[in-house]
């Protein structure tokens, strides 16, 4: 075990219980011991101390969907490389996605990505199952099993079930297990073989498009079901102003249903593609780095009226949770033609530092967005020792500086994904350090730690 | 006015080519018409001027880009748009190889990028691609140093017909500088249909879109495109119309049900002689070709006096013969 960690100096923001103020928070024995100044005689005879001034010290983030890739498609990402690089990005627990090769639909797969975590994660890794066996659509998986192996969720992402009939037994049949029903909301027959948002912009790279109505309409039907059903229904990564205000009535009906947004969808909008630069400065004309594979992602980005109406609904709590349907490729999948080029971002380095660009631009306050990767997902997963500062939580913490300034360099993450549509932007705000369990799952070098007290234990 | 117009062209060819540009560094691709200033679309039609004066010459042929290799890369099938760029890299002395995809190692698994690599390796100065997927010519313009001159990509851009429909239609009208221009048809996927709209609109045109709602793609129009307007109705597009331009109907849409029938389209859309005359009295009629002749056109009014089909595939090869001097005619 770990010694005992004192973080001195934060300020401590744990929006969960109505924490946000500067002060020390100790952790010992991997959980967080107290938070606040301690009394005299509380802090122990030897400890280590992090001196967090100026940084923000919160609940480790917990993301709930990523892709690991393990087992199947290693040379995207490996179990040991995703949780690193979550670690990088400041989370402490990461939901995996099933949608492995063999797919997690058995016990089996569930035990095997729990080992593989357990020896080689750097951070927690919460298995989430398949939907459907095979996540083929046809047949519902063993539900009971699943649950008992320990997923937390159930989903086909990427995938989504298109029968509705099955949805709709599946939905009930899930009610027995209390399990959570991610779904990834795609009418597949109006996204036919779009690649990216249809506008504009498609219209004039001459690519095809994936209407907002694709997600829409099973956005709505989920919300059908789920009403039907009184199961437990969670929206994966929304990305259109629609899909929002039919959650946003959903909610207001008191249907169980609740969502997620990524990051992405929150910060760039679909003239990405075009090869336009963080500062959204917009050329007259295509250049050369227009098809920019690496703003190629299911949903797609969309347009500043959608990002508008998602970041509404994040502030209204429409939209429960940030996720960053973390999507990591290897290069060869995406340096080629756009229209075979693979979908997805490689997202957890720089989760935070993007979102911390609505904070600064004022759309978007601190606490909230904490909230939105830390007690709203908790809450979600309906796990209480994670994404709190709390006496006996588990030493889940994550520190970082709100005005550090560094540029998005691909090939330092630690992901095997270097496909990142933010290469060479400067973002404002990095993860100084990220503690899972009480131990440090990673550490930029510039933090210095210093051991207080004696340095070496009496024996006998 | 002969020996003018050849001493204006030889001063052309004698010297090192004008610089086509779009700010400071001299244009090294052709890949929409997008980028292109209005000063430099004027340039290529001047430039074609001179180029089709050595195009209709007996002998048709310049040493101008005589030591130069073009090679042309066609991922689909191609008659008029391939063998106008043979003709006119060969018009100008220069080597021509051409590869298609079957029978070159993308039948083995090479990537597009390594196809390009190779050209460039083997000796060429230009590659001129036409591609299936939109964006392909982008892709490898980022990874060779020679220029790439786009021959259709996908649904996305036919830059080259762009300028010899313009080059075609200021012969007539003198100046594109409010000229109303009808393009009829399926929209949604045509390159040329896109790459028109952007030479139309710089120079001063003005652009009516004419097809059943499933065949225009959305957002082409205001804002992202000022003076392109829509009208469904072919009687009403064709009012005031200066140009007409029917784009070939692939049958094929019906099928994927864009459409519920040929027979309809032809109804409401063919362009026909009782249409035709909706038009100003002296319109006349572009295609880019290939035609599918008693769908969106009927046989009079493609072969008929108001017809300059055939006169667009001559001036290709001048626009061409242009583009490939400008292009590669100034390096030294």
């Amino acid at each position: 075990m770990a010694i005992p960690l004192l973080i001195v100096g934060g300020r401590v923001i744990d929006p969960g219980q109505g924490i946000d103020k500067v002060g020390d928070l100790l952790i010992d024995g991997g959980s967080i011991a107290r938070v606040g100044q301690g009394e005299e005689g509380q802090t122990p005879e030897q400890y280590q101390i992090f001196h967090a001034e100026g940084m923000i010290v919160c609940p480790g983030l917990i993301d709930l969907h990523c892709h690991l890739r393990e087992p199947g498609f290693e040379e995207k990402e490996t179990i040991a490389t995703g949780t690193r690089a979550a670690a990088r990005g400041g989370f402490t627990t990461v939901c995996c996605m099933a949608n492995t090769n063999p797919p997690i639909d058995s016990r089996a797969a569930v035990e095997f990505i729990q080992k593989k975590a357990a020896a080689e994660g750097a951070v927690r890794v919460l298995p989430i199952g398949c939907i459907t066996k095979g996540r083929k659509g046809q047949e519902m998986v063993e539900m009971g099993e699943l649950a008992g192996a320990g997923v937390v969720a159930l989903s086909d992402d990427g995938d989504p079930v298109g029968d509705s009939r099955l949805m709709r037994y599946v939905l009930e049949y899930s009610r027995s297990f209390d399990l959570i029903i991610i779904d990834h909301c795609e009418d597949v027959s109006l996204s036919q073989d779009g690649v990216m948002n249809e506008g504009w912009v498609s219209t004039k790279l001459g690519l095809r498009g994936i209407p907002a109505a694709a997600e829409e309409v099973m956005v709505a039907r989920d919300i059908a079901l789920a009403e039907m059903t009184g199961a437990r229904v969670h929206i994966a990564h929304v990305s259109t102003a629609g899909s929002a205000d039919l959650i946003r009535r959903a909610k207001d009906k008191g249907i169980p249903v609740t969502a997620e947004v990524t990051p992405h969808h929150l910060t760039l909008t679909e003239e990405r593609v075009m090869g336009y630069g963080w500062d959204n400065k917009k050329p007259s004309s295509l250049s050369l780095i227009a098809y920019d594979t690496n703003a190629k992602v299911n949903p797609p980005l969309r347009t500043a009226r959608d990002i508008q109406a998602l970041i509404a609904a994040l502030k209204e709590g429409v939209i429960d949770a940030i996720a960053t349907d973390h999507a990591p490729h290897e290069d060869v999948e995406k340096i080629c033609e756009f229209d075979i080029a693979a979908f997805g971002i490689s997202g957890l380095e720089t989760a935070l530092g993007s979102l911390l660009t609505l904070v600064h631009s004022g759309e978007v306050d601190l606490p909230t967005l904490i909230s939105k990767l830390t007690a709203e997902p908790a809450k979600i997963l309906r796990k209480s020792e994670i994404g709190a500062l709390k006496a006996g939580a588990s030493g889940d913490v994550t520190i970082f500086d709100p005005e550090a300034e560094w540029i998005v360099e691909p090939s330092a993450f630690a992901s095997k994904g270097k496909n990142t549509p933010l290469a060479g932007c400067l973002l404002k705000g990095k993860v100084m350090a990220t503690i899972c369990r009480g131990e440090i799952a990673h550490k930029e070098d510039a933090v210095k730690l210093e051991t207080i007290g004696r340095q070496t234990r009496v024996r006998g | 006015m002969r020996t003018t117009k050849q001493k204006e062209e030889k001063a052309i060819l004698a010297e090192p080519a004008p610089s086509l540009a779009t700010g400071p560094s001299r244009r090294r691709h052709i890949l929409d018409l997008d980028d292109f200033t209005r000063e430099e679309i004027e340039l290529v039609l001047e430039t074609a001027d001179a180029m089709r004066e050595v195009f209709g010459r007996e002998i048709k042929k310049v040493p101008t880009l005589r030591g130069k290799t073009v090679v042309t890369v066609f991922y689909e099938p191609s008659t008029r748009t391939r063998i106008s760029f043979e003709q006119a890299a060969k018009s100008l002395s220069a080597d021509v190889i051409n590869l298609g995809a079957s029978g070159s190692s993308t039948e083995k698994g090479e990537s597009l990028i390594d196809t390009a690599r190779t050209i460039q390796a083997l000796g060429a100065d230009a590659i001129v691609m036409r591609h299936y997927h939109a964006g392909a010519p982008y892709l490898i313009a980022q990874c060779v140093d020679i220029s790439v001159i786009n021959g259709g990509d996908g649904c996305h851009a036919h830059p080259t017909q762009g300028l010899l429909d313009l080059y075609t239609m200021k012969e007539h009208l003198g100046t594109m500088e409010g000229a109303k221009v009808v393009i009829i048809g399926d929209i949604l996927h045509s390159r040329v249909a896109r790459s028109n709209i952007w030479g139309l609109t710089k120079m001063g045109a003005e652009v009516v879109l004419c097809a059943p709602p499933t065949l225009v793609p959305v957002g082409l129009g205001p804002p992202a495109f000022p003076s392109v307007t829509m009208e469904p109705n072919l009687d009403r597009a064709l009012e005031g119309a200066d140009v007409i331009m029917p784009l070939r109907l692939q049958k094929e849409r019906q099928k994927r049900g864009l459409l519920p029938s040929v027979r309809e389209y032809i109804q409401f859309y063919q362009l026909d002689s009782r249409r035709l005359a909706m038009a100003e009295p002296d319109a006349f009629v572009l295609h880019p070709g290939p035609m599918n002749e008693g769908v969106e056109i009927t046989p009079e009014v493609a072969h008929g006096a108001q017809s300059v089909i055939e006169e667009q595939v001559t001036n290709g090869v001048a626009v061409r013969m242009a583009l490939l001097y400008l292009l590669v005619g100034g390096v030294q």
